[in-house]
């Protein structure tokens, strides 16, 4: 063999593999300086006269100003809706509203990177999310429900359905495009227009969606977007031309809400917290129920009404699973949201920040014992390890209140009784994740458990087919589905029935 | 069941029912979350470290009834130096040949870094006499080998003969003496990532030093799923034992892009300690020219013709 053949030894093993920085190019996404309202098909200024910044909350970068909607507008907001809704848009064929949910939905999946990285940049989520969650989900709700738009006879029978009129819809920051096509696909499909209120923080996607209308060709009026912090929503809530008010936010804002509606006949759907129970049992597939634990809680940054952020474990197989979920841990990519291989991205704002900073605090305070992977945070913006809580008892604030960040509190439970009994010892009602590979046990726990979506072997797996809502303080009323559907139509009562 | 021989790290059956837990696998969820982790994007710098990794990992193999001496030096001058334009382009981890050929193989890759593998134990059914199988084993050891990979008895693990399955390695393992074995499960023919996960501890506490998901003879060889199974297996027995078992995913892995993917779900579910090709190996046909060319497109940011890399 000769010299060239003759090989260098190979070289040491190597500390770490550094993936090389992928950012999603930005530049697919055009901002205008400033936002007014989107009233009757075009934007205005506000009348208000205000504006407020929306930032990006990983590099506090101010990405745009967007309308402080006042008193004024919503009414004009409420007037265009009402006047859309009287002339023309109730009236219409409903196999031509249909037409235009499916136009809106095609759109959706041809803009999907664009939209995919302003939701991303607006609201700190990574890439991969916005991309392969946010984005596919919206559009299937637009489809899904474009189909109902003419079924409704069928979906109903004997109970006439028709449209309510007015749809004051408040969504919150963690899915700003998914809650606007979740609450916005099922009001138009029943023949109502709507005036949306996006989140405070995260206005952006909601404004491009007005663009999205626009190349729809949907008709003036029948989708008005009005921004803006509380205040905003207030007014929309109280304003007496609107039929039904949709809510998706805190357990907090939600009572209030259902305060303000009292006596006034308006109807109301609210979906609100959670502090939902992930239970591992010692039968599961305990690799995958780690991710299955990863997934319930550090998804987009345990931003979910519905995460499961009390895990309880089976005792005889607590030290594997905490073994394995630290270690998984170790292996989170926290950072830029842009980059495709970032898994957890950044928190929403400043003020959910400190939140989660001030619960924390209050965790170790009470004697829980805290792990947090080794983790280089970036400097600018707002950003929070991956945590877990061990040593957590029922009775700490970690365990009760609703954090909704990328914390986990561990729980263990010996029986099954002991896991139900848990799991449903919350004022909340949202949703509960089952790990087991007995199939009977599956069944009894989702009867057991007061949860409105329970899991089974997987967790935070959506669908618009499925109707998804909660019990107790998590709020009432079914979105998505044909359960979706109930809230935006009047239905008479059926003789048939029962 | 079987007595098991004390191996150094302890590892004994039967296996205690906890520690390491046979324990199951979740179908949906596995492929889940295999997928997700081949939607990582490498790149740049990221990708030619893992491509440079790929060939040093490879297992260049070829196992034809139709392989001659001359075959194998052509083979064994491509795992040497896979790219002669290109001297920085390390050596291949071995050559995987056919018992006959391991005397062609040896003698052509001495001096170099290049080992030699045998496969052996009526490769690759496996179904003959044990004492065929270890004689087997015994005549490629003899003959030189460095490595030998062997087949279980899938007939037996079918129909729960566990134990056959067991001592069958174990003294396969003992013919061995100081080469390496890597015992192929057949994934193809298990069914289920239940027996793959089964299969893949049985295995290593009969004393394989790596375990290996195919014979390459079937249409459903390696997979991403299949491999993370594996992995996940090696890692609980590392956590309870601290023996460091190898892995090696074969067949169906023919592009530089899928051998990046098994690359990241090494590194994600064992670390940094693993990507070594003592821990390691990507048995493949076809993928090294693919690889070679992404390596130059990485050096010189142009795609080249299939025909400036040699077909051996």
């Amino acid at each position: 063999m000769t010299d060239l053949e003759r090989k260098q030894d190979r070289s040491p093993v190597p500390s770490g593999w550094d993936y090389a920085p992928a950012p999603e190019a930005r530049d697919i996404v055009t901002l205008e300086e400033r936002y007014g309202v989107y009233v009757g098909g075009e934007f205005v200024e506000p009348r208000s006269g205000e504006h407020l910044a929306t930032v990006s909350p990983s590099s506090e970068e101010q990405l745009a100003e967007v309308a402080q909607a006042g008193p004024e507008d919503v009414d004009l907001a409420v007037g265009a809706a009402r006047d859309a809704f009287e002339n023309g848009w109730s009236a219409l064929a409903p196999s031509e509203r249909a037409k235009y949910l499916f136009r809106i939905a095609r759109i959706l999946q041809e803009r999907s990177r664009e939209f995919a990285v302003l939701e991303s940049l607006d609201g700190g989520k990574p890439i991969k999310e916005s991309r392969d969650v946010d984005l596919p989900l919206s559009a299937a709700h637009f489809f899904y429900y474009a189909g109902w738009a003419d079924k409704l006879e069928y979906a109903f029978p004997n109970r006439s359905p028709r449209p309510v009129g007015v749809a004051g819809q408040i969504i919150p920051w963690n899915f700003p495009l998914l809650m606007l096509s979740w609450k916005i696909a099922p009001a138009l499909a029943a023949g109502n227009t709507v005036v949306l209120k996006p989140a405070e923080t995260t206005p952006l996607t909601a404004l491009l969606f007005a663009d999205v209308l626009r190349q729809a060709e949907l008709p003036p009026g029948v989708v008005n977007i009005v921004t803006g912090d509380g205040r905003t929503g207030a007014e929309l809530v109280k304003h007496p031309g609107v039929d039904k008010i949709a809510f998706t936010g805190s357990t907090e804002v939600g009572k209030a809400i259902q305060r303000e509606l009292a006596g006034s006949g308006k109807r109301l759907t609210l979906e609100l917290g959670g502090k939902a129970a992930n239970i591992i049992f010692d039968d599961a597939a305990l690799d995958q129920a780690v991710e299955g634990i990863v997934n319930g809680i550090y998804f987009n940054q345990g931003h979910v009404c519905c995460a499961g952020s009390r895990l309880l474990v089976q005792e005889s197989i607590y030290e594997p699973v905490i073994e394995k979920l630290k270690r998984r841990l170790t292996t989170l990519r926290v950072g830029d949201p842009l980059d495709k291989n970032t898994d957890v991205g950044a928190i929403n704002s400043k003020q959910q920040l400190e939140k989660i900073e001030e619960l924390v605090a209050s965790g170790e305070e009470e004697g829980a014992e805290i792990y947090q992977p080794p983790c280089r945070l970036p400097e600018k913006g707002y950003w929070f390890v991956p945590t877990v809580f061990t040593n957590v008892a029922q009775s700490y604030r970690i365990a009760q209140e609703e954090i909704f960040g990328p914390v986990l509190s561990v729980l263990t439970f010996r029986t099954p009784d002991e896991a139900v009994e848990k799991a449903n010892n919350t004022p909340y009602g949202l949703s509960a994740g089952v790990w087991t590979e007995k199939g009977s046990r599956i069944l009894s726990m989702a009867n057991r458990l007061e949860a409105g979506v329970v899991w089974a072997n997987t967790y935070n797996r959506f669908d618009p087919t499925s109707p998804f809502g909660g019990y107790k303080e998590s709020g009432f009323g079914r979105e998505g589905g044909l359960h979706g559907l109930e809230p935006y139509l009047e239905l008479d009562e059926s003789e048939v029935r029962g | 069941m079987a007595k098991a021989p004390a191996l150094p790290s302890g590892f004994e059956l039967p296996l205690e029912p906890r520690l390491p837990r046979i324990g199951s696998i979740d179908q949906v969820a596995v492929e889940e979350r295999a997928a997700a982790l081949a939607r990582r994007s490498i790149k740049r710098e990221a990708k030619r470290f893992a491509l440079d990794m790929a060939v040093r990992m490879m297992d260049l193999t070829t196992l034809e009834g139709q392989d001659t001496p001359g075959k194998i030096a052509a083979l064994t001058s491509k795992a040497i130096r896979p790219d002669p334009a290109d001297a920085s382009v390390p050596s291949v981890a071995a050559v995987c040949v056919y018992p006959n050929l391991v005397p062609a193989a040896l003698e052509r890759v001495r001096g170099s870094s290049v080992k030699v593998a045998s496969v052996a134990t009526a490769f690759p059914s496996g179904q003959s006499p044990t004492q065929v199988k270890v004689a087997e084993v015994r005549e490629v050891v003899d003959m030189g080998a460095h490595e030998v990979d062997m087949v279980i008895d899938r007939g037996a693990f079918l129909s729960g003969r566990y134990a056959k399955v067991y001592d069958e390695i174990v003294q396969v393992k003992d013919a061995c003496g100081e080469a390496h074995l890597k015992v192929i499960l057949e994934v193809g023919e298990l069914g289920t990532y239940d027996n793959v996960r089964r299969a893949s501890l049985l295995a290593m506490a009969a004393g394989a030093d790596f375990i290996k998901t195919s014979t390459g003879k079937l249409p459903q060889a390696a997979t991403l799923p299949v491999t993370l199974v594996m992995l996940e297996a090696i890692r609980d027995v590392y956590h309870e034992t601290g023996r460091k078992i190898g892995m090696k995913p074969a067949g169906g892995i023919r592009q530089a892009k899928q051998a990046v993917q098994y690359l990241v779900q090494l590194y994600e579910t064992l670390g940094a300690e693993w990507l070594t090709p003592d821990l390691y190996r990507l048995g493949a046909s076809t993928l090294l020219n693919d690889v070679l060319m992404q390596i130059r497109k990485e050096k010189t940011g142009r795609y080249q013709s299939p025909d400036y890399f040699t077909i051996d």
